[in-house]
């Protein structure tokens, strides 16, 4: 049978962008707890070498990461928020792409405050 | 009525348009072919159309299957959004294509006409519904009671009727399922037009079925797989709150209230 390899993008709005960043945040996040069980598990191995992982992490690349660490917990967390009231409020259906507009104020409210200054602190140490 | 119809007349543009002159506009059209005779896989071609703003994308369709190129093939019965037939994939999104006017799709730039996604291709903008029918079946779309038949008929409240009026909308063009990534993902999965057929005899006052429906759709592959990408409620064409009618039938699992 024919594969669609060629076709287009299928055009979803808000709700369908939505799902993809959560899965995509979701991801990100699981992948980056599996280096953190690992660094923070290095302290059970001998502090100095704890110590030093940590240095090797004071880098502008690794603070990039963090940024982008932080924005992923900010937004996975909100659209969590969105989907229970999707799925418990009777009226979430209905309201769904207010919440997510929502979920995107809520979004810039926290994650800009802290990218200013983590990223400051970042580039000017 | 000439000089009403002149005065109304703002669209012609040119030098005296006749009253009633509808503009007409040359389009792009490109369209997904795919021939399982001579093709391996779908490519795309392009055709251009004179289409006037009353037009609809399925009229560009039958002037290009008529007058152009006979070997287009694509499904319409009743062309008037009724039957559900010719439900297809127009600028990315799932919609009829007798439901929708080619002014509203941007004709300016070429329009996009694809099969919907996720049912395997027959022929161009044909797919195998057989898939898409058997989960339908698979939900008992018909009304089960039990006890003996009343001697009058089955009175229901307008209350009771309008729980779920929504869900007796569908035509089974299947715009939602084929809109789902979760069904394009997983074709097991029951996809929304079978959950919305479902929803119409679980909260019907009259059917006694709802446990054993609710049962099936307990299942693995039921309303579980639902992501609530609200993608089926956009596609519609009858305008039913499709991603609304799954949860509710989700909270009547949670609740076993319904």
């Amino acid at each position: 049978m024919a594969q669609a390899a060629n076709g287009t993008l299928y055009r979803g709005r808000e709700g369908m962008w939505s799902w993809v960043a959560h899965r995509i945040s979701g991801v990100l996040l699981f992948l980056f707890l599996f280096a953190h069980v690992l660094d923070t598990a290095l302290v059970r191995v001998s502090p100095d070498a704890y110590n030093e992982v940590m240095e090797a992490y004071k880098n502008p690349i690794v603070g990039l990461g963090e940024a982008g660490l932080v924005a992923a917990v900010i937004f996975h967390a909100l659209n969590g928020l969105r989907i229970i009231a999707v799925d418990f409020w009777a009226k979430g259906p209905k309201y769904q792409r207010q919440l997510f507009w929502a979920v995107v104020i809520g979004f810039v409210v926290l994650f800009a405050p802290f990218a200013i200054r983590h990223l400051t602190i970042v580039f000017t140490r | 009525m000439t000089a009403t119809a002149e005065k109304t007349d703002q669209t012609g543009g040119q030098d005296s348009p006749k009253a009633g002159v509808v503009p007409s506009f040359t389009v792009t059209l490109k369209i997904s072919r795919f021939d399982p005779e001579t093709d391996s896989e779908q490519h795309w071609e392009t055709y251009e159309v004179t289409a006037h703003a009353t037009d609809r994308v399925l009229d560009a369709l039958h002037q290009i299957k008529w007058d152009q190129d006979g070997s287009l093939s694509f499904r319409r019965s009743c062309a008037h959004g009724v039957c559900g037939s010719d439900a297809m994939r127009i600028n990315g999104k799932n919609r009829l294509a007798c439901k929708t006017l080619i002014k509203d799709v941007n004709p300016d730039k070429p329009i996009t006409v694809e099969p919907i996604k996720g049912l395997p291709v027959e022929k161009d903008l044909i797919v195998d519904m057989e898939p898409f029918f058997d989960a339908y079946r698979e939900v008992m779309p018909f009304l089960i009671t039990e006890g003996n038949e009343p001697t009058r008929e089955r009175i229901q409240s307008q209350a009771d009727r309008d729980r779920f009026d929504d869900t007796t909308k569908c035509i089974l063009c299947a715009a939602c399922t084929t809109s789902c990534p979760v069904f394009w993902n997983d074709g097991q999965y029951f996809g929304p037009a079978a959950i919305v057929n479902a929803h119409r005899f679980i909260f019907d006052s009259r059917d006694d079925g709802g446990t054993q429906r609710l049962e099936i759709l307990n299942d693995k592959e039921g309303v579980w797989r639902c992501r609530t990408t609200f993608n089926c409620t956009d596609a519609c064409p009858r305008g039913i709150e499709v991603t609304k009618a799954i949860q509710e039938v989700k909270r009547a699992l949670l609740t076993s209230r319904f």
